[in-house]
């Protein structure tokens, strides 16, 4: 009954066309999140949700409604902004009740629904401060709280997370999802960060130049992302790119990286000879001491809390990025071989930044079109 | 602020009270002339030194103005009231017209909404004589002419486009998300409207308001052509003061500083609406 469907959404200010036909479906209960870089249309698409905004043309149905003529109050939706959005001359008491004197609580219930909510999430200390006396992470919670309090079918959090600082953001991260399955809404999450994509999603949609240009789970997202630039915007360190023209020949279809073959998916045959980019995860490269590894220099490591990152080159000088667990032994210098695991490589067609399917049908080509 | 140098404090505090003496002077000696009879008034040279007298504040609120050579009556009480009920009327409805019009006009872009914004504006830009001969026709076979409800109507070309015009700043400085979280909430707009624009334009509202109380207090030439003598402000009735048998200074000015003195309270209660915060801290900039 709460499942949200958006057909053929297009908005456009003046002459900029921020939105151009969005489709996306949202079963009942789970959580998509919306990525993209800023300046997506992420927030305008979650606005017109909302009915905060109008679109051009197009349709929003929550639970297979059309909401097109109806008002934002009578749409039971619970928004947070980015920008929080609280009422400055309300206390966070009143700011959280809000919603629920819209629909005419008593004032029993409404105690009784704010405390709860500000219970949870751990700011029933400071109910009678005005926003100015709250802090960030407060403010935040706040805005989350009035977003929950009336227990909306449709949830609408557009990266709620964003001005906050990271420790807060680090525990959000881990209590959201929780938090979300509990209320049993469906929910979209707007975010810029990938870790909280990956974190929250039970689908990613990433949003950019007005289009959905990739839906599918966090796990599809990352290791099969449809264009150079949504691998790029997945992982961290970023994923390296390295410009190959596949060879194909008995022994199957490889590239070639310091003058080692790397096997390819024999289905991509078909793209030999033809200028690609070779994506590989950092981690799916590892330190080997086999001496038919891919021969590299170590040119500097990078220690991270979790894991090292470690910069070497290729007999032509071109980068790499290798990352490992923490405390995982691995040569500190000179020249050194790696392994690369063929299953983790991803060919991308160096003219469209499509993501080349070795199974034959190029499916990103074809979304695209 | 908090590194200066001594000699820039000292500067800055001797600025200071060069613009408070020359702001505060006139109304020191008005204050000081209305407690002095015209005869140590006019003496030569000036001096400070006299021995205080409420006579001209009595002879104004009895409506008697005495000279040496005669008496006549004047109806400056009258006048006061007059300012008070053009003053407060004209104000009154100029917020309500103009504070929803503001909104409006801050809210929501309709074709020719700016068109129509500026339209008001040019109200201002006019000088009043362009239009106060026909005014002043349409009025007479209006049957508007020398009644209160006529001059508010014209004080709304004074009042009207000022609050318009400062209210839709204050109403556009609001961050739309905090309207929109409040509809989302699931509230009205009316109710959005009354719980959270206006509340958080209101000190944009009081200074607005306050603004345009002074300018229809201070107003001259609409009353001097469109009222007669019991319709008059104090601004034109001060004109009374100046007799046949020489000028009253010492009533004059103790009708100033009792005409002065609405406005001056007004401004000094409405200053803590007016310096209170405006962002308070809900949306993070």
């Amino acid at each position: 009954m709460s499942r949200i469907e958006i057909r053929n959404l297009v908005k456009s200010f003046k002459e900029d066309a921020v939105l151009s036909g969005i489709d996306l479906d949202v079963p009942q209960g789970s959580t998509l999140v919306l990525f993209g870089p800023s300046g997506a249309g992420k927030t305008v698409l979650l606005r017109c949700i909302a009915g905060a905004i109008e679109p051009d043309s197009g349709d929003v149905l929550l639970g297979g409604a059309s909401v097109s003529d109806v008002l934002p109050e009578h749409r039971g939706i619970g928004m947070a902004f980015q920008n929080f959005a609280l009422f400055p001359h309300m206390s966070a008491y009143d700011n959280i009740a809000s919603p629920l004197t819209a629909r005419k609580k008593t004032g029993d219930q409404i105690r009784k629904g704010v405390e709860a909510v500000a219970r949870l999430l751990k700011i029933d200390h400071v109910l009678d401060h005005t926003p100015k006396a709250l802090s960030n992470g407060q403010k935040q919670r706040t805005a989350l709280a009035r977003a929950l309090v009336s227990e909306p079918k449709v949830l609408l959090l557009d990266d709620p997370l964003r001005n906050v600082d990271a420790k807060l953001r680090f525990e959000m991260r881990l209590e959201l999802p929780r938090l979300l399955s509990d209320q049993g809404a469906t929910v979209i999450y707007v975010t810029q960060d990938y870790r909280e994509a990956m974190a929250l999603g039970d689908r990613i949609a990433v949003l950019d130049g007005g289009h959905i240009i990739q839906n599918g789970t966090p796990e599809e997202i990352y290791r099969k992302p449809a264009t150079i630039n949504i691998a790029k915007l997945f992982g961290d360190p970023t994923i390296n790119l390295l410009d190959v023209i596949p060879v194909s020949d008995a022994s199957g279809v490889h590239a070639m990286l310091s003058d080692r073959r790397i096997q390819l998916d024999p289905g991509l045959a078909g793209y030999a000879g033809k200028e690609c980019v070779l994506g590989l995860r950092p981690e799916a490269l590892s330190f080997t001491d086999a001496s038919d590894g891919v021969p590299v220099t170590i040119e500097a490591e990078t220690p991270f809390n979790e894991k090292s990152v470690t910069l070497v080159t290729t007999l032509r000088k071109r980068e790499i990025l290798l990352s490992r667990p923490s405390g995982t032994p691995a040569p500190e210098s000179g020249t050194v071989h790696i392994t690369i695991d063929p299953s983790d490589a991803v060919l991308f067609d160096r003219e469209t930044g499509l993501r080349i399917d070795p199974n034959g049908s190029n499916q990103a080509a074809e979304r695209a079109a | 602020m908090d590194h200066m140098s001594p000699l820039e404090r000292i500067l800055r505090a001797v600025a200071l009270a060069l613009v408070v003496l020359f702001f505060m002077f006139p109304i020191f000696w008005i204050v000081l002339m209305s407690l002095q009879t015209n005869e140590t008034i006019l003496r030569s040279p000036p001096s400070m030194a006299f021995v205080p007298t409420f006579k001209n504040y009595a002879a104004i609120i009895a409506g008697r103005l005495d000279s040496n050579v005669a008496s006549m009556s004047i109806q400056f009480m009258g006048n006061l009231m007059n300012s008070v009920i053009l003053s407060v009327g004209s104000v009154a409805l100029a917020l309500v017209l103009g504070v929803p019009a503001a909104y409006a006009f801050a809210r929501h872009k309709f074709k020719g909404s700016e068109d129509i914004a500026f339209t008001l504006l040019s109200f201002r830009f006019a000088p009043p004589l362009l239009v106060l001969l026909p005014l002043t026709l349409y009025f007479q076979s209006l049957g508007l002419a020398n009644t209160y409800v006529g001059l508010i109507w014209v004080y709304q070309l004074i009042c009207l486009p000022l609050i318009l015009w400062i209210v839709r700043g204050y109403f556009e400085d609001i961050s739309p998300d905090i309207e929109h979280a409040y509809r989302i909430a699931g509230h009205g707009w009316f109710a959005t409207f009354r719980k959270i624009a206006l509340p958080l334009a209101g000190p944009g509202i009081a200074a607005a308001g306050l603004l345009a109380f002074i300018f229809a207090w201070n107003n001259f030439v609409f009353a001097l052509v469109l009222a007669s003598a019991d319709k008059q402000p104090v601004t034109v009735g001060a004109l009374a003061f100046v007799t046949a048998s020489g000028i009253q200074y010492g009533q004059i000015a103790a009708a100033i500083v009792m005409s002065i003195a609405p406005t001056l309270l007004l401004a000094l209660w409405a200053q803590k609406y007016l310096v209170e915060g405006l962002s308070l801290g809900a949306v993070k900039g």
